[in-house]
């Protein structure tokens, strides 16, 4: 697939675009912080989003999606990227939803994927343990019991894990921490006994949520997918999110170096204005070839996943890794750039550098990434 | 062009190949063994290919060229690959420079000269563009031509001419008015070196080879007819040829082994999967050693992590480049920017090579050291100069700075 838009893709991305400029700006998420929000984000908004098939983007017509693809996606997601909108795309549609999609039964998919793809059921995937992300370093246990399993165990960074109507849990059934077998996806209700779920204040003013898990019992209906296999399921949606989140990122490091190289032509000092100086020329010229060096890669890795390309994986770690590094470098060079405007709360380009690093350190970091680039290449 | 059109051209092409192309220059088929191939080989392949302006596949019919869209060059290159041949070289710098220009700027008499012995490869071409005191700031050049009859007599010097000593003709900026602004006094001249008062001299580099060279220009008559475009708007037609000159860099640079534009592509998307490699760290595998299959240093392996990954993303940048310019369309100033990432890189390709090597990396001559150690070693001094000849990285970001962040002066 070429690594251009196809018409019907322009006049998606104007649709987005148009709709994050109006409906979704930088001021949104600014309200939705300063009002301490409850659910971090607008339910009305994702209602809105959902009705123009973005929440049901990725999945079939039959349970209500608009089965467009990555791609697709792709061009939402840089468009909600510029403007910083907070919208449960990665936890409920990425995750959650692709979890149920690729491991589901029929009556899994038909109990969830309706709601999903109508802005109305939000899901969160409860699998990491610790800071860093290491997907199958799993400790949370699965006993079976006569009717289904009981897990015990402490998740945390479980995006959107607060405002979730299901969770999903990766446990242990065998195996142990590290071991890519051995672990189990299971769909649990919410409101489950034995279920403490806490919100937790991030620095991107995003969701996350710690989850503890004491003993909570499952029938065996709650499995998704199959027993000690949940790898199989997540190694392809960490794959996939780690995509997202690149292209996520492709649309802050465009609005942020678009601003300052805007900012470089009118901001005026010694009479002049700053971007005369070829101290800051060269800069902004470095920083234009890291920019344009990284479009590419992603436009192919979310082709690659909607042709189920065998370079996938190795095309998710490129773009996560490059991604996490531009976004760095625009961020901290446009805030340099803005001087100390740059470090106010009240200038935007705060906002864009906290959640650019949330989306760098989310679904491993560049240097994860370059690790698992070259063991996939053989070095 | 509708795709039954570029399907039928594919057929022409396919047969033409299997027709025309010596076993011992492609892929063998089912049945087939691989001979040696004998110079006869390679004389009748590049006369064929000639014959049909495949050497030039763009250029219009009359002045050599194969008369073919972007669509069907494309289609030609492809089957060229997967039938595991190529497009014979010609005069490189005519090919990729002069070439062009000529098409855009020149009167039908020129291009009738020049542009068929370019497309069969009878004139090697060569660039007379920096002189000692105009490097950076080309446009303050001081070689002179001054009008005698149907000739100008050109005086001063050229430096860094690659393969001046190999070459037939130049083309040449000079200056035909002294009195103008800088830019503004500069003509495009093409002569031939053979002419009385070409004098050239092979310059060593610190890797030891000699592909650049100085020329001295002492009287020497050029025909004023080989004056290409209005005098003294050479200017216009020197920088469109940089463009050019950095788009073909961008596909490759002289050191240490091959950019991604040169790697092999594979043959055939239905293949089984292969495992990607990477030649970097193959290379560096004898000499560093591993431990459970990872390069045994890890500093190492994320700095060739990181350069392949540089190179993935290049690759489809460039992929992205060209599938997004419209057809017809030259080089924008974007080029600079594949120009620049394209130089840096394949210099720091290099430096990893050397890490990688160790001492054995610091051989310069004799048997002590592999063919392919000591190549490496010049292949690293070489590279050095990839951000400095075609514009330094500098003047690279200056011009991106200008045209395309549209940065004030």
């Amino acid at each position: 697939m070429a690594l251009v838009l196809t018409e019907e893709q322009e006049l998606l991305k104007e649709t987005a675009a148009d709709f994050c400029r109006k409906t979704v700006p930088v001021t949104h998420l600014r309200e939705l912080r300063d009002s301490k929000d409850e659910s971090g984000f607008s339910r009305k908004i994702w209602k809105e989003m959902a009705e123009l098939g973005w929440a049901g983007i990725l999945f079939p017509e039959s349970y209500g999606g608009a089965e467009l693809g990555f791609a697709e996606l792709g061009v939402v997601l840089e468009e909600c990227g510029r403007t910083l909108a907070p919208y449960p795309f990665v936890s409920t549609v990425l995750l959650g939803g692709r979890a149920v999609l690729l491991g589901g039964s029929d009556a899994q998919k038909e109990a969830i994927l309706p709601g999903v793809c109508e802005g109305e059921t939000l899901l969160a995937l409860a699998f990491q343990e610790a800071g860093r992300f290491r997907p199958f370093e799993i400790e949370t246990k699965a006993e079976s019991t006569a009717s289904g399993h009981q897990i015990s165990g402490d998740k945390v960074f479980v995006l959107d894990g607060h405002v979730a109507d299901h969770l999903i849990i990766a446990a242990r059934t065998s195996g142990s921490s590290g071991d890519r077998d051995g672990i189990t996806l299971f769909l649990v209700d919410a409101g489950a006994d034995g279920l403490t779920i806490e919100r937790t204040d991030m620095v991107d003013n995003r969701n996350a949520a710690t989850v503890k898990l004491d003993g909570v019992s499952v029938d065996a209906s709650a499995v998704l997918g199959t027993v000690d296999h949940g790898a199989d399921i997540l190694e392809p949606l960490f794959d996939a999110a780690a995509i997202a989140l690149s292209a996520e990122l492709v649309g802050i490091v465009n609005e942020v170096f678009e601003r300052t190289i805007e900012y470089l032509k009118t901001r005026e000092q010694f009479g002049v204005v700053i971007g005369t100086f070829q101290a800051l020329k060269h800069r902004a010229a470095e920083m234009f070839c890291e920019v344009e060096l990284s479009q590419a890669v992603v436009l192919d890795a979310l082709r690659a996943i909607d042709e189920q390309r065998p370079d996938l994986s190795r095309l998710a770690s490129a773009a996560k890794a490059r991604l996490s590094d531009t976004a760095s470098l625009v961020t901290c060079e446009g805030l340099q750039m803005h001087g100390g405007i740059g470090m106010t709360d009240e200038e935007e380009i705060g906002l864009f550098m906290k959640r650019a690093k949330a989306a760098e350190l989310t679904f491993g970091d560049s240097s994860y990434h370059r690790d698992r680039f070259a063991r996939l290449t053989g070095f | 062009m509708p795709p039954e059109a570029i399907d039928s051209f594919r057929e022409e092409v396919r047969a033409f190949i299997d027709a025309n192309c010596p076993v011992s220059l492609r892929n063998p088929r089912d049945g087939e063994t691989k001979p040696a191939a004998t110079q006869a080989d390679y004389d009748r392949w590049r006369d064929i290919m000639i014959e049909r302006g495949f050497t030039t596949p763009e250029w219009p019919k009359e002045y050599g060229g194969g008369g073919l869209s972007k669509p069907e060059a494309r289609v030609l290159q492809q089957e060229l690959a997967a039938a595991g041949t190529y497009a014979p070289g010609v005069s490189f710098f005519g090919l990729a420079m002069l070439g062009p220009v000529l098409l855009e700027f020149g009167n039908e008499e020129q291009k009738a000269e020049h542009l068929p012995k370019i497309s069969n490869g009878q004139v090697q071409w060569c660039q007379g563009y920096s002189e000692p005191g105009a490097g950076s700031d080309l446009a303050s050049l001081q070689t002179r031509a001054v009008r005698d009859g149907d000739h100008y007599i050109i005086n001063g010097s050229k430096i860094w001419t690659t393969n001046a000593h190999h070459s037939d003709w130049i083309f040449c900026l000079v200056r035909t008015d002294p009195d103008a602004a800088k830019h503004d006094g500069i003509s495009f001249i093409l002569f031939d070196l053979k002419s009385p008062g070409v004098t050239v001299s092979p310059i060593q580099l610190i890797s030891g080879q000699s592909d650049f060279c100085q020329v001295f220009f002492e009287d020497v008559r050029a025909e004023a007819k080989n004056l290409v475009g209005p005098l003294n708007g050479g200017w216009t037609i020197a920088k469109r040829l940089l463009q050019h000159e950095r788009a073909m860099l961008s596909g490759g640079m002289p050191g240490v082994g091959a950019g991604p534009a040169a790697k092999k592509k594979s043959k055939s998307k239905k293949k089984v999967i292969e495992q990607p490699r990477s030649a970097l760290a193959e290379q560096a595998r004898p000499y560093v050693g591993e431990q459970d299959g990872r390069l045994a240093d890890a500093a190492l392996r994320d700095r060739i992590a990181q350069h392949e990954m540089d190179s993935l993303c290049f690759g489809l940048s460039l992929r992205r480049s060209a599938e997004s310019a419209k057809s017809g369309q030259g080089p924008s100033a974007a080029t600079s920017m594949f120009k620049l990432y394209m130089s840096e890189m394949n210099k720091r390709r290099a430096e990893i090579t050397m890490s990688a090597m160790g001492a054995a990396g610091l051989g310069w001559s004799g048997e002590a050291f592999s063919a392919t150690e000591r190549a490496n070693t010049r292949g690293w001094l070489r590279s050095k100069g990839n951000s400095i000849e075609g514009g330094t990285s500098e003047v690279q970001l200056n011009i991106i700075a200008k045209r395309v962040l549209s940065l004030p002066d």
